[in-house]
């Protein structure tokens, strides 16, 4: 496997000068360390993450197309898994949940979630003696990853990721307004052509995200309407509608059965409709028996 | 013996606070409800108490004062001073409160109300009432304790004497109420007067907090600490943009006008910072002829827009885009017959993102328009506002996405300018 090779990393910074100076620092102060990509925007962090899985990912928060944050949430849903890889070729595949690291100018709200356990976080302008003492860590932590060879560090990550997006939702997106929040919406408004739909908030099943737009689905019918299912989360009831992956929001008491499978991911069934939903192992906690 | 009497109204300083601007938590718990003060609110407990202890030191007073007079003992006139004077005092106390709960009842809106003040004519009829009523209680309850029987209740023996007390009681009563009016109106104009002066410093360091935001602050400042060791000239050159950039916010607010050139400079500062920042992914343009040079503007009007059409439309873009900012002499839309009327046309174009559409081109039509994010927000309220407030309705303000190939946003500002040619800008009135 890959125990002896060099440890690989991912550089994810729009701005140039910070990225390559980045680079320069973690070559001078890790020079064993390769990094194996560098991008400059959510998306093409996440496909490379996907494709190089290298052991560590250096994200910045505010990016182009996906944030740092979100770009982690779709690594830690889309991550192979373990059980995969078990029974697939005992390659590349098999590769652990990289070590993140989040790079941020000034997002007060996320960082309150970090202690740095299985994430750590730099505040731009890094400072040398700070990335220092973040490269030890990540060392430490690859080494004793080695040893152990569990390969298991997906759990500690997920749940500091949970933390991390619980107490940040909706402050990252943007054009955030952290103190107001939004008010809680009653009835969508779902226009196809010129006529409008009014669709109670009430009789609504599920969201599921449609690239930047959201499908509601009620028991009966369908609608799409124009606003990402981010900006939709925050004026919804989370103790009603649980968010069950990325881009499904569900109706808690809709849900009849929730099944586990062996990688960890939760297949739910809805009283009312047919389809079978999955929910990713990041909220795969939600579903326990009492 | 006649006896004093207190009262007063009024209207102390919370009831008529505005609610504080919900970005800073709540100073300690002021009634905003629409009905008085409960009894039981510490604010009530503590105005009660200040018109008390005047209570009691007006009725040692007139003790005093009346056992000097008649020769009564001082120790016996005092407690018939404090029965009436406390008997007043309980019932006005009592009957402003219930009066004016019962007028809100009714559906009345007047603020006093809130404090408890349902108002003079209601208040004039209950004074009498109180007076009267309060010297009768307070003379028979202090006969009682004293266990003696009430002398001036003797109408054969002393008719006159007991007019002349009763009028007495009457007048401490009105002019302590009064007086108490005033005090409570005093405080409640202060507390207005306060609470206005915090509204203003929220509102001007919310505005700060706009102009200067962090995110961009230290950003830069991670970049100029990496020029530093890589390319010095460079990072003083991104440093002296800096300086200027932040000595323009800073002194914006204190200035009411300055040259179109020294607003255009100022852009300049700030794109060069984004631009080294952003590095190919964006491109600027600024076209400023030079017979606008010298036109007088608000400072940093445009500002605003530049930075949300960075923020919002380029830098969410991951393919970047272009910004460019123009200023050019149009007729007057009105005026244009007569060729006299000219307007001076400020844009803000930008190819990015758009407004409302996080990460994506235009919408299908299919795709309905509610729902979707609020406005711009702070910045372009705040560009409003500025234009309503120096040029009254004479300013036009617009935003809207393109629909052209490049896509993006226009933010258009139109200023009245003068009447015949060669004439500047009328001045701008000075900021309020």
């Amino acid at each position: 496997m890959s125990l002896v090779s060099p440890a690989t990393a991912l550089i994810a910074e729009d701005e140039p000068l910070l990225a390559q100076h980045l680079r320069a620092e973690l070559a001078s102060l890790w020079p064993a360390l390769q990094v194996v990509a560098q991008v400059a925007d959510g998306q093409s962090a996440l496909a490379q993450a996907l494709a190089l899985q290298p052991d560590i990912c250096f994200l910045d928060i505010r990016m182009p197309g996906q944030s740092g944050l979100e770009v982690a949430q779709a690594l830690a849903e889309d991550w192979p898994d373990s059980a995969d890889a078990r029974s697939a070729t005992p390659s590349a595949a098999a590769r652990p949940f990289p070590l993140l690291v989040f790079v941020t100018a000034y997002e007060q709200y996320a960082l309150q979630a970090f202690d740095a356990q299985a994430v750590d976080y730099l505040v731009k302008p890094v400072q040398t003696e700070r990335l220092q003492a973040c490269l030890a860590r990540l060392h430490e932590r690859l080494q004793a990853r080695l040893a152990a060879r569990s390969g298991d560090a997906l759990e500690p990550a997920l749940a500091q990721l949970r933390a991390l997006l619980q107490s940040s939702a909706g402050t990252v997106a943007g054009n955030a307004n952290p103190s107001r929040p939004p008010a809680r919406l009653e009835v969508i408004q779902a226009s196809v052509g010129n006529l409008v739909h009014l669709v109670p908030v009430a009789e609504v099943l599920y969201f599921e995200a449609a690239d930047k737009y959201a499908r509601v689905i009620t028991a009966h019918a369908e609608h799409l309407i124009r606003i990402s299912l981010r900006e939709l989360l925050p004026q919804l009831d989370t103790q009603v509608f649980w968010q069950v992956h990325r881009g499904l929001v569900v109706r808690a008491a809709a849900i009849s059965t929730a099944q586990r499978d062996e990688s960890g991911k939760v297949f739910l069934s809805l009283r009312g409709r047919s389809e079978r939903l999955t929910a990713s192992r990041l909220y795969a906690h939600l579903f326990k028996g009492m | 013996m006649p006896r004093p009497t207190q009262a007063r109204p009024a209207t102390h300083n919370q009831s008529m606070v505005k609610p504080p601007l919900p970005v800073t938590p709540d100073p300690p718990a002021r009634p905003q409800a629409w009905q008085p003060d409960e009894p039981a609110s510490p604010s009530w407990w503590l105005s009660i108490w200040q018109r008390l202890r005047w209570n009691l030191l007006l009725c040692l007073g007139i003790a005093v004062f009346l056992s000097l007079v008649f020769r009564d003992k001082l120790g016996q006139t005092l407690v018939f001073s404090l029965c009436v004077g406390l008997s007043i005092q309980a019932l006005i106390e009592l009957g402003r409160y219930r009066m004016a709960r019962w007028r809100i009842g009714l559906g009345h809106q007047d603020p006093g109300l809130r404090s408890g003040w349902p108002g003079w004519r209601y208040m004039a009829a209950w004074v009498l009432f109180s007076a009267f009523a309060g010297h009768g209680l307070g003379m028979t309850l202090g006969g009682w304790i004293l266990g003696m029987p009430v002398p001036l209740y003797d109408w054969q023996g002393n008719p006159r004497g007991l007019a002349v007390v009763l009028f007495v009681t009457l007048l401490v009563s009105v002019v302590v109420t009064y007086h108490f009016y005033n005090l409570g109106r005093i405080s409640a104009a202060q507390a207005d007067a306060e609470a206005a002066t915090r509204l203003a410093a929220e509102h001007q360091l919310k505005l700060l907090q706009s102009q200067i935001e962090p995110h961009m602050l230290f950003n830069t400042l991670a970049n100029v600490r990496v020029l530093i060791g890589t390319d010095p000239p460079r990072a003083q050159a991104m440093l002296d943009r800096m300086i200027g950039y932040l000595r323009a916010t800073l002194s914006a607010s204190r200035q009411t006008s300055h040259p179109l050139s020294a607003e255009f400079d100022r852009l300049n500062d700030y794109l060069a910072l984004m631009t080294m920042r952003m590095g190919p992914r964006l491109s600027v343009q600024l076209n400023l002829p030079d017979e606008l040079r010298a036109l007088p503007v608000p400072p940093l009007l445009l500002q605003p827009l530049v930075e949300n059409s960075i923020k919002h439309g380029l830098e969410p873009k991951v393919q970047g885009g272009r910004i460019e900012v123009s200023a050019r002499i149009q007729p007057d839309a009105q005026g244009s017959a007569g060729g006299r009327g000219r307007q001076l046309l400020l844009t803000v174009r930008d190819t990015g993102v758009g407004l409302d559409q996080p990460g994506g081109p235009a919408t299908p039509a299919s795709v309905p328009t509610t729902l979707t994010t609020a406005g711009t927000g702070f910045g372009m309220a705040q560009v409003r506002e500025r234009l309503a407030v120096t040029y009254g309705g004479a300013a036009q303000f617009s935003q809207h996405n393109m629909d052209d190939g490049e896509g993006g946003c226009l933010a258009r500002i139109v200023l009245p300018l003068g009447k015949t040619d060669g004439q500047p800008l009328p001045q701008p009135h000075p900021a309020p």
